[in-house]
């Protein structure tokens, strides 16, 4: 029938889109960079200063680079704990019950605050408990910015390793539990082994999350230029400058400003990349 | 067999006195760390509660955003800052109704495509493509969307660079959603409708789309309450505007931005807290009517 | 019910013992009262449901790995009472091979074997160790199968050699009692018989109880036999006795397969 071959091209056609939003993508962040690509070479990446003072101008990357990495680095430090503990309270302990399903929606609930509510409510709350506790003298910084990432990217580890630990078969922890196992020692010695890679895999995709965040981040970082000095320095993140520094930018800032979002799109789709790789071996 | 006998083990009491004592120790943590995990659901909206609830009245919904000499004299006379968020509310809901027109139809078309050719590479690729899309930063679809359509279409800040890129970020979410409730579809169902010599899209549009409807529903309205709360890449796009405004090509306020420009301005600070509640109110109906709907399908 | 001399000398005596779930909604078992004899084999038999599964796994207790269960009365392991026992001690002494093979898929052929004390943080040397893993492997008859693949993990293994090495990994703690949850229902003919001639071999040593579908396991191999009908035990005593001259019409309707 025609009208079928119709069908068929037209559900082609629209597939395309997808071709042309990722390649373009790719294509005008790299066309993007070019000017400070040019400008800079390689050293774009490696070098510290960012200077927009007029025939003196130079920007570099690494302060952001490192900013973005300790901070997801951190969140991922914090996250993990309370992730696993509500993935195993969820799909272990209470697996079935309504109390795991009621914990289970309000892990959705925090997927769903905005970025930058979170901010707020870091800025608000966070930030002077940093202040009293005395562990930030300004209360800003990769400290704050890490706890308030951890918080948003937990939903993302939690119902994922829920999913995994709860495909533990039955069989195994029953084979454990003749032999006398503890719970706690079921979980660590069959459950744990068994979902371990799906574990991980929850896990560097949150981590995927934490590392293009903005502007809870931008909002709780400090807006330093610099190398971030210890857990409680101030610094900047790939996205919090994009975010900060584009109302003003033109030329060669832009430019440079564009060249970090293609750094920060190729890092996250590689570390996404092997997160989802982990997830397709297991099925 | 001339190796010796096995003797039978003993586990002292205070092995096993110590094993259960971490046993508890454990149980306990765990329900205490997910108690942890969940308590900034209830400080965060406790706190938007409190400090947010008496902005909120008639004009919050009627009125533009006041400008910073209107916030001063009110706080200096001791009154409520006056005016409300029409312009933001109006902006998202523009906003999201031309990002959906983009991306609900072609989500749901590429949806059916990928269902269709489920195994061929092409077809692959364009699910991993779309996959990588959806862990792309929303900052970076901003930087995007100004690139495309600020610089080259628009020539200048407007409401249809940030519905683009808003638009990507919804495109990801349908094409799954859509993909996973074709999936659930009996292929009888097409297979009868195709059998009695229906055209194809005839098929799609009477059988696939309404028997799916339940499902696309629930990936429709997740991947708005997603981009509902978006801020980064509005802030390169649509810049923000003190009025209302219908027309695509000119910048528009959003309420995410809003919280932004009121969150920069001591005057207006005040209004974060009324602003917030308000989104965070939209984005939780929408989150609970997906949800509703979600589970109603379970009863077919 | 009573149609059996008293076993001298029970290893098990349960007492009024009765199962309910949905917190006493739905009784799995109802007000048995049974003794074991030792270094015997014990079959319990019955239509799906009738609560075999759960007298078997009440035994060493892992019927209350699920909650809302409520059990009332006592089991004795000699004179000891187990509802008062650490489950700890009593799984050590009360094995249980389930109904599909379940070797650990992290672990090894080696690791399998010594899971129990690994698990219950027993220490003891590697000589011991490597003699407990080569008597559990050469008294269900693995050893010299598996004896140069150790290391490797069970999965490659067949169902019938997996089902093997459970019965192992539960005789290297010496048990004194071993459950069998319909053991072979998963495996082939050639596999089953392996199995139940290990388990004749096996009961010099330890007793056995096992649960089965299947009525001609249990006449060949059984010493004892246990039928129950919708939780109730309706009919116990030596196999041959049952087979021959049941003394309950339902027991002789189900073994001349009018139902089940």
């Amino acid at each position: 029938m025609k009208s079928d071959k119709i069908t068929k091209y037209t559900l082609f056609i629209a597939s395309l889109v997808i071709l042309f939003v990722s390649g373009g993508m790719v294509f005008s962040l790299i066309g993007g960079s070019i000017p400070a690509f040019k400008e800079f070479g390689l050293q774009f990446i490696f070098s510290t200063e960012w200077n927009p003072t007029e025939d003196r101008e130079a920007y570099g990357a690494l302060p952001f680079i490192t900013g973005t990495m300790f901070t997801s680095i951190l969140a991922l430090i914090i996250c993990l704990p309370l992730a696993f503990a509500t993935a195993l309270f969820i799909a272990e302990y209470f697996k079935r019950s309504s109390l795991a399903s009621i914990l289970s929606s309000m892990v959705d609930l925090l997927a769903g605050i905005p970025s930058i509510v979170y901010g707020l409510w870091g800025f608000y709350t966070l930030r002077p408990l940093m202040i009293e506790l005395g562990w930030s003298a300004q209360g800003y910084g990769i400290l704050t910015s890490g706890i308030i990432l951890a918080i948003m990217i937990i939903p993302y580890a939690t119902s994922l390793s829920a999913e995994i630990i709860s495909m533990v078969p039955n069989e195994l922890k029953e084979a454990a539990y003749s032999l006398g196992a503890t719970r706690m020692e079921v979980i660590f010695n069959v459950i744990l082994p068994n979902a371990r890679s799906g574990i991980i895999a929850s896990f560097i995709l949150a981590f995927g999350r934490a590392l293009g965040e903005t502007m809870a981040v931008t909002m709780l970082i400090g807006n330093a230029n610099v190398i971030p000095k210890g857990i409680s320095g101030v610094g900047n993140t790939m996205a919090s400058v994009i975010a900060n520094q584009f109302g003003e930018a033109d030329g060669l800032k832009l430019s440079s400003l564009i060249a970090i979002g293609l750094l920060l799109f190729l890092i996250t789709g590689i570390v996404n990349a092997i997160g989802k790789l982990i997830i397709k071996k297991l099925s | 067999m001339n190796a010796q006998a096995i003797q039978a083990p003993t586990i002292s009491t205070s092995n096993i006195d110590s094993r259960k004592l971490k046993n508890k120790a454990f149980r306990i943590l765990v329900i205490v760390l997910s108690a942890l995990t969940i308590s900034p659901i209830a400080l965060i909206l406790g706190k938007l509660i409190v400090k947010g609830i008496r902005q909120i009245n008639l004009d919050f919904f009627y009125q533009n955003a006041p400008n910073t000499l209107e916030a001063m004299t009110a706080i200096s006379n001791g009154e409520i800052i006056p005016g409300g968020i029409a312009n933001g509310i109006t902006g998202t809901i523009f906003l999201v109704i031309l990002a959906s027109l983009m991306a609900i139809p072609i989500g749901i078309i590429i949806g059916i495509f990928l269902y269709e050719n489920q195994e061929k590479r092409y077809a692959n690729l364009i699910r991993n493509l779309s996959d990588i899309l959806q862990g792309v930063p929303s900052i970076v679809l901003g930087l995007i969307a100004y690139l495309w359509v600020v610089k080259n279409i628009t020539n200048g800040f407007s409401a249809l660079a940030g519905s683009v890129a808003l638009a990507i970020m919804m495109l990801p979410l349908i094409i799954r959603a859509t993909e996973e409730t074709m999936k659930m579809i009996p292929g009888t169902l097409k297979e009868a409708g195709l059998a009695l010599g229906v055209p194809y899209y005839k098929v799609i549009l009477r059988v696939l789309i309404p028997s799916g409807f339940s499902g696309l529903s629930t990936g429709i309205l997740l991947s708005i309450s997603r981009v509902l709360g978006e801020t980064a890449p509005l802030m390169l796009t649509t810049l923000g505007s003190p009025v209302i405004n219908w027309d695509v090509s000119a910048p528009t306020s959003a309420v995410p931005l809003l919280i932004w420009e009121f969150y920069n301005d001591p005057n207006m600070v005040d209004l974060i807290w009324s602003s917030s509640l308000f989104l965070m109110g939209f984005v939780l109906t929408l989150n609970i009517i997906s949800k509703r709907i979600s589970a109603k399908r379970k009863v077919i | 019910m009573e149609n059996i001399d008293r076993i001298k000398d029970p290893i098990l005596s349960i007492k009024d013992l009765s199962i309910a779930y949905n917190k006493g909604a739905k009784y799995a078992v109802k007000d048995v009262n049974v003794e074991v004899k030792k270094n015997a084999i014990t079959a319990i038999m019955g239509p799906s449901g009738c609560g075999k599964s759960t007298l078997l796994r009440a035994i060493n207790r892992m019927h209350e790995l699920y909650p809302s269960i409520e059990t009332k009365g006592n089991i004795f392991l000699h004179d000891e009472d187990i509802m008062k026992m650490s489950t700890i001690q009593l799984r050590r002494k009360i094995g249980m091979v389930f109904q599909r093979p379940n070797p650990f898929p992290t672990m090894s052929i080696y690791d399998n074997v010594i899971a129990g004390y690994k698990l219950n943080g027993i220490r003891i040397s590697k000589s011991e160790r490597d003699n407990i893993v080569e008597q559990s492997l050469r008294n269900v008859a693995l050893w010299d199968e598996v004896k140069d693949s150790l290391f490797k993990k069970g999965t490659f293994l067949s169902g019938g050699q997996q089902q093997r090495l459970c019965i192992a990994r539960a005789l290297a703690f010496q048990p004194e009692v071993i459950l069998l949850d319909e053991p072979t229902s998963a495996l082939d003919p050639i596999a089953t018989s392996r199995v139940e001639d290990l388990l004749v071999e096996l009961k010099k040593k330890y007793t056995i109880v096992l649960v089965t579908h299947n009525m001609s396991q249990a006449a060949r191999i059984s010493d004892y036999s246990m039928f129950m009908y919708l939780g109730d035990l309706v009919e116990y005593g030596k196999t041959k006795m049952m087979f021959t001259n049941p003394r309950d019409s339902k027991t002789e309707e189900y073994l001349t397969g009018k139902f089940g």
